[in-house]
C-alpha cells in the first residue's frame, strides 16, 4: 500500500456581515432567527463537518460616519447561539470569535467551559484581538489599548484562561452522597496569576469539562500572529484558499512550531474558503460570475474605492471610469470598523495601480471592484470542487477548509449533498463520525491533567 | 370558592444546583454528579414547563457557592462549581417551547454591552421566552477574579456600617445604569429597520438605528447594539430585593421584583414600599410584578416535608436558614399560603425548590392541581412569550419616531 492518504477537515462559516453574502437572493434568509443558524448546523452535521464556525464584530461599521448599510448588518451573541447549537446537534463542533479585548479571562473561561459541559466536549475558541478606541466605546471600561499591546494583552489573556481551565484536575467532583462529600479538593479551582495585563487569584468555579480546554484557534496573519498561533494554537483560521498562497503559508507556519516544542500534526492550518457549484464546470464558471455581481451592486463598489480613495466618492458612477483625483494620504476616516482597510497600506500606489488596470481592460469602477475584489475559492461542478480541495490538502496547501457559502441558510446543502460523497468515496473525508469531542474530530489530544503548581504547593 | 381570586397567580421556580437545601444534593433523586449536564436541566426545565409555571429563574454567581454572604467557605460537603446561567438558558431553549428562561447576571463585573445582545440573543433562541435577573456582587474575592476594582472586605456584622452602606448604594447605582444602558440597547433597532431594499442596495434603513450615547457616572457606552431589537422588544429585567435600596432599583428599573416577606404583614408593607417607590420614580402607570419568594418542601401526607427538612438538616449539619421564609406541608397548604399572601398585591410567586429531584414535581404535579382546582392558576399555556404570560405588553421602542 502507498502512504495512507490525509484526511480532510471541513467547517462550516456562517455567512457574515460582508458583501460576499448575497441577502438580495430570494433564496437568502435571516442573519438573526435561530432557525437560520439551525438549519445551517443540521446541514454540517449531517455532512460529518468538523465544525461550525461564527465570527463576532462589536460594533456596526460605519463609513463617511455613518453605519454602513449595503451589506447584512447585526449578528446575534456568539456564546448564546452556540450553546442554543448544541440543542440541535450531536457531534458537530461549535466555534466561536470571542475578543480578547473587552473580556475578561474569568468571564471567558466560564463561558467556555460552560459551552464544553453543555455540548459534550464541543467548544472552541477563536482569539482574535482589537485595539481601537471605535470598538471600546461600547465597553463600560474603555477598554481599547494601545496597538502594540494588542497581542501581548491577548497572549497573557489565553494564558490566564489556560491556566483557569487547568485549575481543576477533572476528578474533584466526587459528589459521594454516602460520605457527604461532594467536592474532594476544598482548593479544587485555585489560581493565582500576576502579569502585566491581569492581577487575579481566587478560585474558578466551573469543573474541568470534557475536552479538558477548549480548542484554541487563531486568526490573524502577520508575523506576531504567526508567532503566536504557532506557539499555542490548535488551529489556524487562514486566509490563504489558494494553491500557492496556502503552500507558503503552510509551510512557514508548521515550520515555526518545532522553535515552540510542537510536533506538526498539533497545528492545523485551516483557511476560509468560499465555492460555486453547478452541474458542469461551465455552469458553475457562469454562476459564479452572476454571483459576484450580487455581492458588489454599484453602490457597494462606490464604498469599496473609498477604503482606498479616503473620501467620498459618492458623485462617482459605479458604471463609470476610475477617479482621477488622487487618495487622501492622511490618517484613513471614512471607513471604521473594517479590517480591510488596514490591508491597503499605501492607497496612492493602489490607486495607481487600479487606474492602469482598469484602463487596460475597459474595466468600470464596478468591474475593477469585481475583478480584483471578490473571487470565489473553488468554482465548478461538484467532481472538480471536490478534487482541488483534496489536492490542495494531500499537497499540504491546506489541511481543510472552512466554507463559507453565500447564502443563509441553505448555501451549504448543495455541498454537502454533492461534494461530499464524492470526498467520502476518495476516502479522504470520514462518513461517520469517529469521535464524540472537536478535538477528536481534528486528531487533537486531549490535554493532560496535571494539577497547576502553585495549587499543589498551597 | 371564596378564596378563588379572579386575578390567577403567576408561578415560577429557582434552579440553583440540587435544590436550595445545603445537603439537597444527597437526597435519591438528586443527580449531583450531573449537575453540569445539559440533561440535567434539560429534564428540570421541561419538568418546569409540564407544570405550566411561567418562568424558571437560573442561579448564577462569579465563584464558588459558599455558606458566608461575602467571603468562600472551603466546605467540601456542599455542592461548589456551576455553569454559566445564561448558556443553561440557551442551551433548553430549543427544547422548550413556551416557558421563559431567566437567567442571573451579575451587573458587578460584567459588561452590559455583551449581555444585552446575549438576552437578545436568548430571546430569539427561544422565540420570546428571554428574561433576565440582575445581581449585584459586593464580594471582595469576586472582585479579585477580575482585578478591575477592588472591594472592601467586610464580614456580616459590618452590614450596616456607613462604608458598606455606601459601597452598596454604588453598587445598586452602577446596577441602575447598567439596566438603562442594556434596555436602550435593546431599542437601537427599530424593530422594521431590516429594509433589504434590493433597488437601493440597502440592507437596513440606518435611520431606524440609533446610537444610545450613554454616559453616566460609572461608564458609557455608544451603541447601537450589534444585536437586532429581540422578539419580544424588551426581554423581561426582574431583581430580588431586600432592602430599601434595591427595592428602589426593582421600582425605577425591573418588569419583576422578588421579595422575601416572612408573613402578609411584611408582604404587604414591602409591596406599600415599592409602589411607592414606583410612583416617585414615575412608573406608576407601568406594570411592575411583585413575586414573593419562598424556599418549599412539599410532601402530601400532613407532616412529611417537616420531617424531611429535619432530615436533610441532621445531613448537613445545621439547620437551614433562608433569606426567604422556608415552607414545609402539603401542596394544598401551600395553596392556602400563597392565595392569602397574593391578597397583600404580590403577583405571583418564586418558588426554591428544597430539593429539585422532589419538590420540584411536588410543585408541578400537586401544587399545581391544587391551584388549578381553586380556579387560581392556567390550565395551559395561554401565550408564547414571557411577557404574553405575565400580561405584560410589547414595548413601544423608545427611539421610534411615528
Amino acid at each position: 500500500m502507498s502512504t495512507p492518504l490525509k484526511q480532510i477537515h471541513l467547517a462550516a462559516h456562517f455567512p457574515g456581515v460582508n458583501n460576499t453574502t448575497v441577502w438580495s437572493d430570494p433564496e437568502a434568509g435571516s442573519h438573526i432567527e435561530f432557525s437560520s443558524f439551525a438549519h445551517f448546523a443540521r446541514t454540517a452535521e449531517r455532512a460529518k463537518f468538523d465544525f461550525l464556525f461564527l465570527a463576532e464584530g462589536l460594533r456596526l461599521r460605519e463609513q463617511g460616519g455613518k453605519i454602513y448599510d449595503l451589506d447584512v448588518v447585526g449578528r446575534p451573541d456568539t456564546f448564546t447561539v452556540l450553546s442554543a447549537l448544541a440543542a440541535v446537534t450531536d457531534r458537530l463542533g461549535l466555534t466561536g470569535t470571542i475578543n480578547s479585548t473587552f473580556n475578561e479571562p474569568y468571564e471567558v473561561a466560564r463561558q467556555f467551559a460552560s459551552l464544553d459541559h453543555l455540548s459534550g466536549g464541543r467548544a472552541a475558541w477563536n482569539v482574535v484581538t482589537s485595539w481601537d478606541a471605535f470598538t471600546g466605546e461600547n465597553f463600560r471600561r474603555g477598554g481599547f489599548l494601545p496597538q502594540d499591546e494588542r497581542y501581548s494583552r491577548a497572549k497573557e489573556f489565553l494564558a490566564t484562561a489556560t491556566e483557569l481551565f487547568d485549575s481543576w484536575r477533572g476528578d474533584e467532583i466526587v459528589a459521594d452522597q454516602a460520605s457527604g462529600t461532594f467536592l474532594g479538593d476544598a482548593r479544587a479551582g485555585a489560581f493565582a496569576h500576576q502579569g502585566q495585563h491581569f492581577d487575579i487569584a481566587g478560585q474558578f468555579n466551573v469543573p474541568r469539562s470534557p475536552q479538558g480546554r477548549p480548542v484554541i484557534f487563531q486568526a490573524g496573519d502577520s508575523e506576531e500572529g504567526r508567532e503566536f498561533a504557532a506557539a499555542g494554537a490548535d488551529a489556524i483560521f487562514s486566509r490563504y484558499s489558494t494553491f500557492k498562497e496556502g503552500q507558503a503559508f503552510y509551510t512557514d507556519v508548521k515550520g515555526r512550531l518545532a522553535r515552540h516544542g510542537r510536533t506538526h500534526d498539533q497545528l492545523l492550518i485551516l483557511p476560509a474558503a468560499t465555492f460555486v457549484l453547478g452541474d458542469t464546470d461551465a455552469e458553475a464558471r457562469e454562476l459564479a460570475h452572476e454571483v459576484r455581481r450580487q455581492q458588489v451592486s454599484g453602490a457597494t463598489a462606490i464604498k469599496h474605492l473609498e477604503f482606498v480613495w479616503n473620501r467620498d466618492l459618492s458623485a462617482y458612477d459605479p458604471d463609470g471610469p476610475l477617479p482621477d483625483i488622487d487618495p487622501d494620504p492622511g490618517e484613513h476616516t471614512i471607513a471604521r470598523g473594517r479590517a480591510q482597510v488596514r490591508m491597503y497600506r499605501d492607497p496612492l500606489a493602489v490607486a495607481r495601480e487600479w487606474r492602469e488596470l482598469a484602463a487596460a481592460n475597459k474595466w468600470s469602477i464596478r468591474d475593477l471592484v469585481i475583478e480584483t475584489g471578490s473571487r470565489q475559492s473553488f468554482i465548478g461542478s461538484p467532481a472538480t470542487v471536490a478534487e482541488t480541495i483534496n489536492s490542495f490538502v494531500q499537497a499540504d496547501a491546506s489541511d481543510g477548509f472552512i466554507l463559507v457559502p453565500h447564502i443563509t441558510p441553505g448555501g451549504l446543502d448543495v455541498f454537502a449533498d454533492t461534494v461530499v460523497p464524492l470526498l467520502q468515496e476518495r476516502g479522504v473525508f470520514r462518513t461517520e463520525y469517529e469521535g464524540t469531542t472537536l478535538r477528536d474530530h481534528l486528531g487533537l489530544a486531549h490535554p493532560g491533567t496535571e494539577v497547576h503548581q502553585d495549587r499543589a504547593a498551597s | 370558592m371564596s378564596e378563588s381570586s379572579t386575578t390567577p397567580l403567576h408561578l415560577a421556580v429557582a434552579l440553583d444546583g440540587a435544590g436550595w437545601h445545603p445537603a439537597a444534593w444527597r437526597e435519591p433523586h438528586a443527580r449531583p454528579k450531573e449537575l453540569f449536564d445539559a440533561a440535567y436541566w434539560t429534564d428540570v426545565v421541561t419538568e418546569a414547563e409540564r407544570g405550566l409555571l411561567d418562568f424558571v429563574t437560573f442561579e448564577d454567581g462569579l465563584s464558588l457557592q459558599s455558606t458566608h454572604r461575602t467571603e468562600p467557605d472551603g466546605r467540601t460537603d456542599q455542592v461548589r462549581g456551576r455553569l454559566d446561567a445564561v448558556l443553561i438558558a440557551s442551551r433548553v431553549a430549543p427544547l422548550t417551547r413556551h416557558i421563559g428562561l431567566v437567567p442571573t447576571v451579575v451587573a458587578t463585573h460584567t459588561e452590559p454591552f455583551h449581555i444585552s445582545k446575549a438576552i437578545a440573543t436568548l430571546d430569539y433562541v427561544s422565540t420570546g421566552r428571554a428574561g433576565l435577573r440582575l445581581r449585584v456582587s459586593r464580594r471582595s474575592h469576586e472582585a479579585e477574579h477580575f482585578g478591575r476594582r477592588t472591594i472592601p472586605r467586610f464580614g456580616p456584622e459590618d452590614l450596616d456600617t456607613p462604608v458598606v452602606r455606601e459601597l452598596t448604594a454604588e453598587l445598586f447605582e452602577e446596577a441602575t445604569d447598567y439596566i438603562e444602558v442594556v434596555r436602550r440597547l435593546w431599542d437601537s433597532w427599530e424593530d422594521d429597520a431590516e429594509i433589504r431594499d434590493v433597488a437601493t442596495g440597502r440592507f437596513i434603513d440606518r435611520d431606524k438605528l440609533h446610537y444610545i450615547d450613554f454616559e453616566g457616572r460609572h461608564f458609557s457606552v455608544k451603541g447601537p447594539s450589534i444585536t437586532p431589537r429581540p422578539p419580544q422588544g424588551q426581554p423581561v429585567v426582574s431583581a430580588l430585593a431586600h432592602q430599601s435600596v434595591p427595592y428602589r432599583l426593582v421600582a425605577t428599573s425591573t418588569d419583576i421584583g422578588y421579595i422575601t416577606p416572612h408573613d402578609t404583614d411584611q408582604a404587604r408593607a414591602t409591596v406599600a414600599e415599592i409602589r411607592a417607590a414606583q410612583a416617585a420614580a414615575g412608573r406608576a402607570e407601568e406594570s411592575v410584578h411583585l413575586f414573593g419568594d419562598l424556599v418549599v418542601f412539599l410532601d402530601e401526607e400532613p407532616g412529611a416535608a417537616a420531617a424531611r427538612l429535619e432530615r436533610l438538616d441532621t445531613l448537613a449539619g445545621y439547620p437551614y436558614t433562608s433569606d426567604a421564609k422556608v415552607f414545609t406541608g402539603t401542596p394544598a397548604q401551600l395553596a392556602d399560603l400563597l392565595l392569602s399572601w397574593q391578597r397583600t398585591g404580590l403577583s405571583g410567586f418564586r418558588l426554591r425548590p428544597g430539593v429539585i429531584g422532589h419538590d420540584l414535581e411536588a410543585i408541578t404535579r400537586g401544587l399545581v392541581p391544587e391551584l388549578q382546582r381553586r380556579d387560581a392558576f392556567r390550565r395551559s399555556y395561554e401565550a408564547d412569550t414571557l411577557r404574553g404570560l405575565l400580561g405584560l405588553a410589547r414595548p413601544a421602542n423608545r427611539y421610534a419616531t411615528v
